[in-house]
């Protein structure tokens, strides 16, 4: 029985590998992709080499805010406004939780009377807000709006896209609220009850539904690479969630490899192509340079559906599972240096050549700063899952170090950028107070800055701690509190920034029409 | 190749093919474990306080799979118990295997922590108990009465812990919760067929056979 399992383990190695391959062979064979000129599609005549940020005092082009897109743009207008509107609204709340759990991890008396802000509640509703209030929503919307360019045809179907996002909406609403009175499946990552959850699958099928309408109409030759990954997201995302929450389907140690499997597809396969992609369209757009090289892209795109696909076991290394399945997991974690380094080499080598843009741009530096965090975290994870390495990270905070690495700095900065540079075009205006985009910038950064550091720090001490004998548990518990504290600065001064930024996006909203610049 | 539906394709079958190999195969290598004949399914009162366990959310701060004594000796010195096996679980639904540490592994907490009136105490207040704890009160699995009736528990408690002119009493969820806790014991032997179905990339040869031995010691414990 053990070899047929190492040959298991064996069989899914070749395979990706022999996928692999295969990609190689078919990207050198020429133009099977598109090659440059797929890359070059998204831009329109004259676009390209000006830097394009409505925000920056820098650009030049006598900003008509995209008049050759404003009728492709026009038909999704309300709904991607409505769909940015709820994820901001998630990530004030969601940080705000964030933070209350972040102060009761070394404040254990405060509040402690109030059963449905404790802890464990708290720390729950947290991740669940950010995760699929303001990541995911903040996603659908770059989507819908992105989508549409990229096809150069109009959204299909915004009421249904918009009916979907108020499903969603309202059954994260009832979720978080059922976690909060106590009514959880009591899986990670997978606690809101199932009877809400179909809200949510049915609310993101509504959505994935005019986007691929709207694929199929397209004007367009060449599918630009950030939709590869979209359309790939809004499918995988829909069949994880509903498979993971079929009640009754597992139990025990089985239950634990699905619920990794779900955990880890719902960062690889849904959040992380939604914010490559954006990465895609956006670090170009504005630089007005095509990638370096589209044809890598591509290989980046499918490696990373192969490979991270079959990461989900690393969360358990050392625990109750058959060792074939954590190495199976580990050696994927590996191999996630391919697509990262495809990813790495297109948005950065971009970059590197184009400096000046990066100076004269916030919303750039935050997507770019995205970019760049999306390389280290994933370079981190990958070593996260080597057995020595994992046995100090695995059970402290350092996981939670990465976790924030990757979900922060990564996904977390490319999407506000991406607000930045969507709203000025929805609106046909520029960003009224320049002033508060450096604000939200720095404060987040110094903030995730010392998030990320000290909760490294701290979990890595508690780590080697945890490993050795001799250490008392009290000994570790004193350790660890002052880097928990530290956290909790990190944590104010982001929370402080998604103020500003919340702030600003509010009188973005409201400014009065006479102050337009450009036309619509 | 260049449509969407065909990428579309692609990504499905990527994701049914990773399906097969981290959710069904192992599935199928796990299911149907026999119990280890020592295991006893959870009592009513049990599972009760396990959905407590689960809708406080103590698995965000404790795991429940204590470590091999190849990867560490620390989780057998610390009284955490020996490694756990997939038999181990089988009537957890839904499984609580957890993923931090901030406090220590509960697997066998109730043959490590036998006391009710340790637990309840701890519960109420966890600093009345270790001073530099950071874990979370529960006051609200408690209420405070004048008189307690003659079945109530009332909780222990050091002075400056007690609340003035009141006692505290245990509320049926911290009974039940505390009753899941007392549940908690893998303490028993487990043959190396089980051990085989859990990770074992940190057990060299040699340190299989020390652990062997220590849990046939604990076993007998
Ligand atoms: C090559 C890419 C990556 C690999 C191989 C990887 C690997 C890992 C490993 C080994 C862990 C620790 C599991 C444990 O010890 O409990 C982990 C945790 C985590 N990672 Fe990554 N990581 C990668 C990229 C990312 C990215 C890009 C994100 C963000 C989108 C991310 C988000 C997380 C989160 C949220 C956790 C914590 C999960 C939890 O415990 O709830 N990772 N990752
Ligand atoms: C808005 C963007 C944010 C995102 C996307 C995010 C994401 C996450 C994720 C994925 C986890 C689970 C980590 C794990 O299981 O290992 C988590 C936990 C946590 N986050 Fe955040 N977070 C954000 C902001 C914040 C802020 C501003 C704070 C404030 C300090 C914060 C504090 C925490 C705390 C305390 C935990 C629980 C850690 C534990 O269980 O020990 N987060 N967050």
């Amino acid at each position: 029985m053990h070899t047929s399992f190492s040959l298991l383990l064996i069989l899914s190695f070749v395979v990706s590998l022999v996928a692999l391959a295969a990609m190689v062979w078919a990207i050198t064979r020429g133009h099977f992709f598109g090659g440059k000129k797929a890359a070059l599609s998204i831009f329109e005549e004259g676009e390209t080499d000006v830097l394009d940020d409505p925000a920056s005092v820098y650009s030049t082009r006598t900003h008509q805010f995209d008049a050759v897109r404003a009728g492709i743009d026009k038909s999704g207008r309300s709904v991607v406004l409505v769909f940015l509107s709820v994820a901001m609204f998630f990530l004030l709340v969601g940080s705000l939780y964030g933070l209350l759990s972040s102060f009761k991890l070394h404040l254990p008396d405060w509040l402690s009377q109030y059963e449905f802000l404790t802890f464990g509640r708290a720390r729950t509703v947290h991740l669940n807000l950010v995760n699929y209030g303001w990541l995911s929503v903040a996603s659908l919307a770059v989507v819908l709006w992105v989508i549409p360019r990229v096809f150069r045809t109009p959204l299909r179907r915004p009421r249904m896209a918009l009916w979907g996002g108020l499903i969603w909406t309202l059954g994260l609403i009832a979720g978080a609220l059922a976690i909060s009175l106590g009514w959880s499946d009591g899986v990670e990552w997978l606690e809101i009850p199932w009877q809400i959850s179909v809200f949510l699958v049915v609310g993101v099928l509504f959505v994935a539904w005019p986007v691929i309408e709207t694929a199929t109409h397209r004007e367009v030759e060449h599918v630009y690479v950030s939709a590869w990954y979209f359309l790939a997201a809004l499918l995988w995302f829909p069949l994880l969630y509903f498979i993971a929450k079929i009640p009754g389907l597992h139990f025990g140690v089985e239950q634990a490899t699905l619920n990794w499997w779900f955990a880890h597809n719902v960062l690889g396969l849904w959040v992380t192509p939604m914010g490559i992609a954006t990465a895609y369209y956006l670090i170009p757009k504005i630089i007005g340079k095509p990638i370096f090289s589209y044809n890598l892209s591509v290989l980046g795109f499918w490696s990373l559906a192969l490979f991270y696909s079959q990461v989900g076991i690393h969360h358990l290394v050392g625990g109750p599972i058959p060792t074939w399945l954590v190495t199976l997991s580990i050696v994927h974690s590996i191999m996630m240096f391919v697509p990262v380094i495809a990813v790495a080499i297109n948005q950065h080598g971009l970059m590197l050549k184009n400096m000046w843009a990066f100076k004269q741009s916030y919303t750039l530096r935050f997507i770019w700063l995205g970019a760049l965090m999306y390389t280290l975290s994933s370079f981190q994870g990958s070593l996260e899952a080597l057995r020595s390495i994992n046995t100090i990270t695995h059970f402290t905070h350092f996981t939670v170090a990465h976790a924030h690495l990757g979900a922060y700095g990564f996904i977390s900065l490319i999407m506000m950028g991406a607000f930045y540079y969507i709203l000025p075009h929805l609106f046909g205006r520029a960003w009224p107070k320049p002033g508060l985009i450096k604000l939200h910038f720095w404060l987040v950064v110094v903030g995730i800055t010392i998030y990320v550091v000290f909760l490294s720090v701290g979990g890595w001490l508690q780590g080697v701690e945890l490993l050795n004998p001799a250490t008392s548990f009290e000994t570790i518990t004193r350790n660890i509190k002052p880097y928990l504290e530290w956290r909790s600065l990190g944590g104010s001064l982001m929370t402080l920034g998604h103020f500003v930024f919340a702030y600003h996006f509010l009188i973005m909203l409201k400014q009065p029409k006479a102050h337009t610049r450009g036309g619509e | 190749m260049n449509r969407p539906v065909a990428i579309l394709i692609g990504a499905a079958l990527i994701l049914a093919f990773a399906t097969m190999a981290l959710v069904v195969i192992p599935g199928f290598q796990v299911h149907n474990l026999e119990t280890t004949g020592y295991l006893e399914d959870y009592t009513q009162q049990e599972l009760r306080g396990r959905q407590v366990y689960i809708n406080q959310g103590c698995i965000y701060c404790h795991s429940q799979q204590p470590r091999s004594f190849g990867q560490t000796p620390a989780d057998m010195t610390k009284g955490w118990g020996r490694a756990s096996t997939p038999a181990d679980y089988v009537y957890d639904k839904p499984h609580l295997l957890g993923t931090m540490r901030t406090g220590p592994d509960l697997l066998n907490v109730g043959a490590r922590l036998p006391s009710q009136a340790w637990h309840l105490t701890h519960l109420f207040q966890p600093r009345a108990i270790f001073e530099w704890s950071l874990m979370p009160a529960y006051p609200f699995l408690f209420e405070l009465k004048q008189q307690p009736a003659a079945d109530d528990l009332v909780v222990k408690l050091p002075s400056q812990f007690k609340p003035a002119g009141h006692q505290v009493v245990a509320k049926q969820s911290a009974l039940d919760l505390v009753a899941y806790l007392q549940s908690l014991d893998r303490t028993y032997p487990v043959a190396d067929k089980e051990h085989y179905l859990r990770d074992q990339g940190f057990d060299g040869q040699l340190e299989t056979e020390q652990s062997q031995e220590v849990k046939n010691e604990s076993g007998e414990g």
